[in-house]
């Protein structure tokens, strides 16, 4: 707004810069103050365009994360929504006391399961479903895109809902399917070994099109000529695969790899849904526990505790996943 | 930015084949078919659950529960659809979430647009520690936030207030980043030229670059309004009251209530056709956008 009238007030006495003295309208001595003062203008400007941003983040986010900090060293609990300034600080107690229950190391167990399978088989189909869709595919490319992606954009917790359904050992679509070749069907939601597998099925599902987008998006930008001249020189398609598309289609692995983990070790919903941790603790996920511990037992301080070990792990996980796959280009 | 996807011009890659000679066509076809085959049987499995649950959600109770299962409904009924609703309201968890879904949306499109500005296109001192904040916000979990949240909003007394819902998500990380991607892609000549023609860098952020990046727009108001729509926690946590259910909460309510839902899965398909149904059309009609903002993200 006020740069017409600082450009008039601060005469100028630093030479115009190049492409100033293009400008037909405004005098030379005007010209060269626009230049000068349009720094100390910007810096305002930035800063005021931050503003609302570093606000909000400052109120909602930086100050919560250093407060889950701080609560995971006391006993904070249901009275202390009321008085949070009246807690007892207790040190690692909140952490010491995480490696001695059973339940935790259960849900931290739980987690790694879903993640170790569900990451792999989510990058590998969405990887299969992205080659696939770029070779040879011109027509119902759009069509096929559109219905591998649509799980990702649904709401999750309906979602979860009609997962539940169709897992359902006693009118399920699934169920039918094995009544049907005359098999009797198994209980998966109420199956302590097959609770988790039929939940990562449902991630894999839900997940695989962002995948699929990343890396249709990684194989356009591999350059047409590098496939020409691999098949000039005879490379047969898996040799062409393993030799130009993989290599290239790095940075897209990592970077898929790096948010379907971290997605994936935030996992919530589905288990919330489907089997509110169950059967026998079998599908409690961390961030499960945590809410439960939080929220139905306002055992705040040790939820907080909870939430910086997934943290931790979290940061651990993607730190080692930049670390390997950076270093395998070399 | 546009090379992330090309609506128009997509054959680059894919279009050997057609253009190719004739015998090449013709050797290459039966792998084609082999590609396509697979490709249906894959989109197929995909889309099961959401032909099931649209399908069941017209089922009267004997077929939904016939075994082996009946796909296609041979009476038609809506008696799921008013079981529900007589049960949940429905009408007041969509409008619920509509608020607070578009609250959100505005207020990305705004501040993050502002930030993305800044980042993008202004000289100042800050700047880059700032982009440093932003790129961190976006690794961070939300689960770290929400216990401190939670008591913070009890404090402020917006508990089962639309406030509590928005605000924590009324400027998101990811909106800036992909705000400011799009916008580096202005000429600085333009915005130069208006500087020297005397224009403010207000004036300059809402009639100049604004207009310019209307599709990066587009892209951030679908993602944050359903963002919004689909998330789930904080509304669980941020209401106790059901009047300000968000639809996820409703829903979610229900389903895991045995003296409610309990037997009917009739009422819960109704139910999550009915969340379903409005965000698969949003998608459909906009996918392109979709796509690309996935991508975007993705490039670095």
């Amino acid at each position: 707004m006020s740069t017409t009238t600082r450009k008039a007030a601060q005469p100028a006495k630093v030479q115009a810069g190049p492409g100033t003295s293009q400008s037909p309208a405004a005098g030379p001595q005007e010209r060269r103050g626009g230049k000068r003062s349009s720094m100390g203008v910007q810096n305002a400007a930035g800063w005021l365009f931050s503003t609302p941003f570093l606000v909000l983040f400052t109120v909602f986010m930086a100050f919560p994360i250093l407060a889950t900090l701080l609560m995971s060293f006391t006993d904070f609990g249901l009275r202390n929504v009321t008085h949070p300034l009246d807690v007892n600080f207790i040190g690692f107690e909140n952490y010491a006391n995480l490696f001695s229950d059973e339940k935790f190391l259960k849900s931290l167990f739980n987690t790694a399961y879903f993640v170790v399978i569900g990451v792999p088989l989510t990058i590998f189909l969405g990887l299969v479903v992205a080659v696939l869709l770029n070779n040879g595919i011109d027509r119902a490319r759009t069509f096929f895109r559109v219905g591998f992606y649509a799980p990702v954009v649904t709401t999750i917790v309906a979602v979860a809902v009609v997962w539940r359904i169709v897992l359902d050992p006693s009118d399920g679509l699934i169920a039918g399917l094995f009544t049907e070749v005359g098999l009797t069907p198994p209980d998966f939601l109420g199956s302590e070994t097959l609770a988790m597998p039929s939940m990562i099925a449902m991630a894999v599902w839900r997940n695989l099109g962002t995948v699929m987008v990343l890396f249709i998006a990684g194989l356009q930008a591999i350059p047409t000529e590098v496939r020409e001249a691999a098949k000039l020189d005879g490379a047969g398609v898996w040799h062409e695969f393993r030799r130009i598309t993989v290599p290239l289609l790095r940075p897209t692995l990592l970077y898929a790899t790096v948010i379907t983990t971290i997605g994936y070790l935030n996992v919530f919903e589905e288990p919330f849904v489907m089997t509110q941790g169950g059967p026998s603790d079998s599908t409690l996920t961390v961030s499960l526990n945590m809410y439960r511990e939080g929220f139905n037992f306002f055992h705040m301080g040790y939820a907080s505790a909870m939430a910086y070990v997934l943290f931790v792990v979290i940061m651990g996980i993607t730190v080692l996943q930049l670390r390997l796959l950076k270093d395998n280009t070399k | 930015m546009s090379a992330t996807r090309a609506p128009g011009a997509v054959p680059t890659a894919p279009s050997k084949e057609p253009i190719g000679p004739q015998g090449m066509k013709q050797t290459r076809s039966p792998k084609r078919l082999l590609i396509y085959v697979l490709l249906a049987a894959g989109l197929l499995i995909m889309s099961a659950p959401f032909l099931w649950m649209a399908l069941s959600a017209f089922k009267t109770s004997s077929e939904l529960s016939a075994s082996p299962p009946v796909w296609v409904p041979t009476e038609w009924t809506l008696d799921n659809f008013r079981d529900l609703l007589d049960k949940l309201d429905l009408p007041l968890y969509f409008m619920n979430s509509v608020i607070v879904a578009v609250l959100v949306t505005v207020s990305n499109l705004v501040f993050c647009s502002m930030l993305g500005y800044a980042l993008a296109k202004l000289n100042f001192v800050g700047r880059n520690k700032i982009f440093g904040l932003v790129l961190g916000a976006l690794m961070v979990p939300g689960n770290l936030m929400l216990l401190p949240l939670f008591v913070l909003m009890s404090k402020l007394r917006l508990i089962d207030s639309y406030a509590g819902l928005v605000l924590p998500f009324a400027a998101g990380a990811f909106g800036v980043f992909l705000m400011r991607q799009f916008m580096q892609s202005i000429p600085d000549e333009l915005l130069e030229a208006a500087r020297m023609d005397g224009a403010g860098e207000w004036y300059i952020f809402w009639r100049i670059v604004m207009p310019l990046v209307k599709p990066a727009l587009a892209t951030l108001s679908i993602f944050a309004f359903l963002g919004s729509w689909n998330n789930f926690v904080w509304p669980l946590i941020a209401t106790n009251d059901p009047d300000k259910y968000t639809l996820p909460v409703a829903l979610a309510t229900f389903a895991t209530d045995p003296n409610k839902a309990g037997g009917s899965n009739g009422m819960l398909m109704a139910g999550a056709f009915l969340v379903v149904l409005p965000v698969l059309i949003l998608f459909i009609a906009l996918q392109r956008h979709f796509t690309q903002g996935i991508a975007t993200a993705g490039m670095k």
